[in-house]
């Protein structure tokens, strides 16, 4: 073979590689926008849920660590002050007004004060926060487990889903349709970890990570943990809540099951 | 041409592993680079501590404008167009880690680059476990990988004639070189199973269901640092591997990773 003929080979080669990246990648790019990509991508998704509910015995705890690791900067994502009007008016006299609504399939609709709230048996954990963007913040949360306030308004036997809707509006428009919510299966409600903290390193919640009370679901990432929790539903199904997925990030392309 | 052999290298279990994992790492880097891209700095830990990242890239505003700025160890590096800002001023600064063109998707969506990276997490993983399991109940890894003491002992003759670019014929080039057995063992089995558990260590399922998996390696954000460094060192490997086909005969080495077949160039004989 002449050397010519060798080197008229390897720039065939570099280019047929550099069109089958091109392509490849270019591709990628198309593929991610058809629809039955998506659907094959997410079936990893639940894969992935499967897998982990049969590892994740329902008593597994997340890790909780020692007073020294808790972080010096708590990073606040998302919504650090919501302008919704009653919440700014709630907000303003300290929440004293404020009550928790706790209705849907269940046989007794209540509402708590969070006065009741912090009369309630409380649990304290120093857990870690892992954002979906890759960092992770400890933080000590005090709150009430969920599981009692399911207890106390007893859910129907349809119930397989919990839903919390929030007072602060993530989206553009700042309308309902832009409202957070999110949503838990039953396992993770009546998880010993699953609380409605009302208080985060030895203080009053702070307006920015959710004040007065939000959800703690230590065996998933951070966007499941609902701030400014108003009202929780229980639910057969939610897919006609919203964008039907689940929660706002999940109507917005991420994962409902946030444990990876 | 009589004496030359061609002899039937690659099973055909090694070259459909191959091949998938080559497009599987392919994909999870790219999407593994979104991902990064949506908090572009690394830390060492169970937390973040933002004001000491061990490696970030971000863009700072200067007296001269935008600049992108790569920290790494606590040294600061201009990387304006490469690292932390992207674009020019006439078509718009991007605030980015890494460009786009070397992310899945090309543009910024977290939620995108998470599930190619998770689907394709599967594919790495079950192909990982075909091929090991092949490996071990076939004799390959015991036969074609292990090195043996005498190869080992000579390791040293092996890393002179590659630096020398001269590589094994006739009967010595029937068998992997004892370099290439280390590196393939080294990725095999050290570097790809890294990869996984800290991918996993991640997980805060995974975490609770597997508490060892955050101890071992020191924290959520140091296997988080280590899954970089990790997929960082494959690159590497990659990148030796594609020069060392290219420059030990890229037809032959192409056509015994699609065909198995590869001709054994005779011991120099000079006229």
């Amino acid at each position: 073979m002449s050397g010519q003929r060798k080197l008229d080979r390897r720039g065939f080669l570099a280019r047929g590689l550099a069109a089958v990246s091109t392509a490849l990648l270019g591709g990628c790019e198309d593929l991610s926008n058809q629809s039955w990509v998506r659907r094959v991508l997410d079936s990893a998704e639940t894969l992935t849920r499967v897998t982990q509910e049969a590892l994740l015995s329902q008593q597994a705890l997340a890790r909780e660590f020692s007073e020294a690791y808790i972080s010096r900067e708590f990073k606040a994502n998302g919504s650090t002050n919501p302008d919704d009007a009653d919440y700014v008016a709630q907000a303003k006299n300290g929440f004293a007004d404020w009550k928790l609504v706790v209705g849907g399939l269940v046989e007794e609709p209540l509402e708590f004060s969070l006065a009741e709230l912090r009369t309630m048996p409380s649990r304290t954990q120093i857990t870690r926060h892992d954002c979906v963007e890759g960092w992770s913040c400890i933080g000590k949360w005090k709150g009430v487990r969920l599981s009692t306030l399911l207890e106390r308004v007893r859910l129907k036997p349809q119930a397989r889903y919990i839903v919390f809707y929030c007072a602060d509006a993530l989206g553009r428009t700042g309308t309902a349709a832009d409202k957070y919510y999110e949503s838990i299966g039953l396992a993770d409600a009546f998880h010993e970890q699953t609380i409605l903290a009302y208080e985060m390193n030895d203080r009053v919640l702070p307006v920015a990570h959710g004040a007065p009370l939000r959800l703690r679901v230590e065996r998933q990432l951070g966007y499941k943990m609902a701030k400014y929790v108003m009202r929780i539903e229980a639910v057969e199904s939610f897919i006609p809540i919203l964008g039907g997925r689940g929660g706002f990030w999940e109507d917005r392309g991420y994962e409902w099951y946030a444990g990876i | 041409m009589s004496d030359k052999e061609i002899i039937y290298r690659h099973s055909r279990a090694v070259r459909l592993t191959h091949w998938i994992n080559a497009l599987v790492l392919l994909v999870l880097l790219m999407s593994g680079l979104q991902i990064f891209n949506a908090h572009p700095a690394l830390y060492l830990g169970q937390a973040s501590d933002f004001d000491k990242p061990i490696l970030a890239m971000n863009a700072v505003r200067t007296e001269d404008g935008l600049k992108g700025v790569t920290t790494l160890f606590g040294r600061e590096f201009d990387t304006t167009g490469t690292f932390g800002l992207g674009g020019d001023a006439a078509n718009g600064y991007q605030r980015r880690g890494f460009p786009w063109w070397a992310t899945l998707p090309g543009h910024r969506n977290l939620s995108m680059g998470r599930r190619w990276h998770f689907f394709f997490a599967w594919l790495f993983l079950l192909n990982g476990l075909v091929y090991l399991l092949w490996s071990l109940g076939s004799g390959h890894l015991r036969r074609d990988l292990a090195p043996s003491g005498e190869e080992l002992r000579h390791v040293g003759v092996s890393v002179s004639e590659h630096l020398r670019l001269k590589f094994p014929k006739g009967d010595e080039a029937k068998r992997y070189n004892v370099l290439q057995k280390i590196a393939y063992l080294l990725v095999a089995l050290i570097l790809l199973p890294l990869m996984l558990l800290t991918g996993l260590a991640m997980s805060p399922g995974m975490d609770a269901a597997f508490p060892f998996l955050i101890d071992m390696f020191g924290g959520r954000q140091s296997a988080r640092t280590i899954h970089f460094i990790a997929a960082g060192l494959i690159v590497i490997f990659v990148v030796i591997h594609l020069v060392m086909v290219l420059i030990t005969g890229v037809w032959n080495n192409l056509r015994s990773m699609i065909t198995g077949r590869y001709v054994i160039e005779p011991t120099e004989k000079r006229p």
